[in-house]
C-alpha cells in the first residue's frame, strides 16, 4: 500500500533557524496520526511544506505523486491551519464560508492519479448533490448548522474552527491536516471535535494528521504518533510511544525546556 | 445606474482586500491615459482603458512580485500616472475643458457612444464577475488557503485588478477622477454594516449606491449644484445615517440575544 504523504530528509529553514531537520514521515491511508512537539517544533513548517506553502529541501510524496503533481492533487487535502488569517470585518457568513471550500475544481489528472494509487475516494455527501446540500452536510458533520446564517467574525474561536473543518470536509478529502486544531477550544468544544474527527476517520474514511499537545487525547484518539523537536524523535504506534519512557520524557523535557525559553525571551517559533 | 452596481460590485471585493484607494490611484493613471488620447488625437476613453490596465497589472506586480504593501503600491502608480499626465497635458497647451469634466465628472455630457460603450463595458465585467464569483470571494477571504484548493490566484488576481481598472475608467465620467474613491468605497462600507450574508452585503450595496446617483442627479438639477459632488454627499450622509442607527441597534439586538435560551 502507498502512503498517502512520504517525506524523505525534509528540512525547512527560516533564515539560519532550521525549523524541520531531515525528517522522514509516512502517512498511511485511514489513520489517525497524533504529531506532538513541544511549540516551535516545526509541526507548522512541516505541514506547510508537505503542501508546497513553504520553501523546503527534501522529497514531499503526495498520494505516491512527486511534487510536480501537487496541484492536480492538493484538491483532495482538507487542510485547518492553526490560525485562518481572515479579515474580522469579512462580511460573510458560516455558510458562504463552507461553500468556499467546494471550488477546488479537481483536474481529471488529479482524478486518474489518486485512482492509480489505489487510494478510495471519500463521499461525505454519498452521492454529487447540490452544493447547497453539500454545505449543508458538512455543517451538520461539525454540528454547526443552527449557526449557517451568522457572520464568521462574530463566532467564538472554536466555533470559528469547526467551520474552517466545514469549509475544509465539504470538498469530501482523502486526508485533512489540522494544525493544533483545539486550542482555541473550550473543553467541551474539545470533545464535540474529537467525535467529528472519529467519524469522518471511521465512517468517512478520511486520514487524519493533527498535531496536539494533550497527550491524553493523543493516547485516546491516534493510531500513530509522531513526536518532533524538529527532528523527528518518534514516529510509530501510539502504544509504543506510551510505553517508551525514553521517548515520553524526552518529549516533557523538551516541552519545558521550549516553555521557559518562550517566557524567557518572548518568542514565538513557528510552531 | 450600471455604473453605480458596478462600482459596488468591484468595491466589496477591494474593500475587502484592503484595496480600498486602488480605485483613486487607476483613476490618476487613467488621467495619464486620457491625456495621452486628447494629446495624439485618439477617442480617450480607449487611451483611458489602455494605460489603467496597465496601471493596475503593475500595481499588482508591485504587490506581490517586489511585495510592496497595497496603499505603497497604489501611491506609485498614482503619482506615476499624474504626473505622465501631467506633463502630456502640457506639452499640448494646457487644461481643456474636456479634460476638466473627466477630473470632476460631468454627467449631462455623456454622449450617445460614451453611453454604448459604458453599458456594454459594464456588462461584460458584471458578467465576468458573476462567473467567478466563489472563486473571487475564497481569495478575498484567505488567499492561500484559495491556492491551496487549487485556484490560479496569480491569474485571477491579474484579472480583477484589469476589472476594477475598466471599471474605473468607466466611472470617470460620472464622479471624475478626484471622487471616483467615493463609489467604491462608500457603499461597501455601509453595506458592511447591515450584518448579512457577502451576496446580500453586495446587493444593500449596489442599492444604496444606484438610489444615491439617481437621487443625486436629481438634487443637483433642482439645486442647480454639482453632480458628482451631490452625489458623493449622499452616500456620505448615508453611511453615516447607517453607522448611527448600528449604533442604536446593535445593543439592542445584543440584549435581545442573550435573552433568547440557548
Amino acid at each position: 500500500m502507498t502512503s498517502i504523504v512520504q517525506t524523505e530528509n525534509l528540512t525547512v529553514e527560516y533564515g539560519s533557524v532550521t525549523a524541520v531537520d531531515n525528517v522522514n514521515i509516512k502517512i498511511n491511508q485511514g489513520e489517525i496520526l497524533g504529531i506532538v512537539g513541544p511549540n516551535g517544533a516545526g509541526k507548522t513548517a512541516l505541514f506547510r511544506a508537505i503542501l508546497g506553502l513553504q520553501p523546503y529541501r527534501g522529497r514531499v510524496t503526495l498520494f505516491g505523486q512527486d511534487h510536480t503533481m501537487r496541484k492536480h492533487l492538493l484538491p483532495f487535502i482538507g487542510y485547518v491551519p492553526q490560525k485562518m488569517a481572515f479579515e474580522p470585518t469579512f462580511p460573510a457568513t458560516v455558510f458562504e464560508v463552507v461553500s468556499m471550500g467546494i471550488i477546488s475544481k479537481r483536474t481529471v489528472r488529479g482524478a486518474e492519479l489518486i485512482r492509480r494509487g489505489e487510494f478510495r475516494p471519500v463521499s461525505l455527501s454519498r452521492e454529487s448533490s447540490g452544493d447547497a446540500e453539500r454545505v449543508a452536510k458538512s455543517l451538520e458533520a461539525v454540528g454547526m448548522d443552527h449557526l449557517a446564517d451568522r457572520r464568521i467574525g462574530s463566532l467564538s474561536g472554536g466555533e470559528q474552527q469547526r467551520a474552517f473543518i466545514a469549509q475544509s470536509l465539504v470538498r469530501d478529502p482523502l486526508l485533512m491536516i489540522l494544525d493544533e486544531p483545539v486550542t482555541s477550544m473550550d473543553v467541551e468544544s474539545q470533545a464535540a471535535f474529537y467525535s467529528i474527527l472519529r467519524r469522518a476517520n471511521r465512517d468517512h474514511g478520511i486520514t487524519v494528521v493533527v498535531s496536539l499537545h494533550d497527550l491524553e487525547m493523543l493516547k485516546e484518539h491516534s493510531d500513530r504518533v509522531a513526536c518532533m523537536n524538529c527532528q523527528l524523535c518518534y514516529h510509530g504506534d501510539t502504544e509504543t510511544f506510551f510505553a517508551d519512557e525514553d521517548c515520553l520524557r524526552m518529549y516533557t523535557e523538551a516541552s519545558m525546556q521550549a516553555h521557559l525559553n518562550t517566557h524567557h525571551h518572548d518568542h514565538e517559533g513557528g510552531a | 445606474m450600471a455604473i453605480a452596481c458596478l462600482c459596488s460590485f468591484v468595491g466589496c471585493f477591494l474593500v475587502m482586500r484592503r484595496l480600498a484607494l486602488f480605485g483613486d490611484g487607476i483613476a490618476h493613471v487613467a488621467f495619464g491615459g486620457i491625456a495621452a488620447g486628447l494629446f495624439a488625437g485618439v477617442y480617450p476613453l480607449w487611451t483611458a482603458f489602455a494605460v489603467s490596465i496597465l496601471g493596475s497589472v503593475v500595481l499588482q506586480r508591485l504587490r506581490s512580485v517586489a511585495h510592496i504593501p497595497g496603499e505603497v503600491a497604489v501611491a506609485i502608480t498614482l503619482v506615476s500616472g499624474l504626473s505622465a499626465g501631467v506633463i502630456l497635458t502640457s506639452m499640448s497647451g494646457g487644461f481643456t475643458v474636456d479634460l476638466f469634466s473627466f477630473l470632476f465628472g460631468s454627467i449631462i455630457l455623456v454622449s450617445t457612444e460614451d453611453m454604448t460603450i459604458i453599458l456594454a463595458v459594464s456588462s461584460g465585467v458584471a458578467l465576468t464577475l458573476a462567473a467567478l464569483y466563489r472563486k473571487l470571494l475564497f481569495i478575498s477571504f484567505n488567499e492561500e488557503m484559495a491556492r491551496m484548493s487549487g485556484i490560479n490566484t496569480v491569474a485571477l488576481n491579474y484579472l480583477f485588478v484589469a476589472l476594477a481598472a475598466v471599471t474605473v475608467v468607466t466611472s470617470m465620467r460620472l464622479t471624475g477622477i478626484l471622487l471616483i474613491t467615493a463609489l467604491i468605497v462608500l457603499p461597501t462600507i455601509s453595506a458592511v454594516r447591515f450584518n448579512r450574508s457577502f451576496r446580500t452585503t453586495l446587493m444593500i450595496s449596489a442599492a444604496l449606491s444606484s438610489s444615491s446617483v439617481i437621487v443625486g442627479i436629481f438634487l443637483s438639477y433642482v439645486l442647480d449644484w454639482a453632480p458628482s459632488g451631490t452625489i458623493v454627499m449622499l452616500l456620505v450622509t448615508i453611511l453615516v445615517a447607517v453607522h448611527l442607527a448600528y449604533r442604536v441597534v446593535s445593543p439592542a439586538r445584543r440584549l435581545a440575544a442573550v435573552r433568547q435560551p440557548q
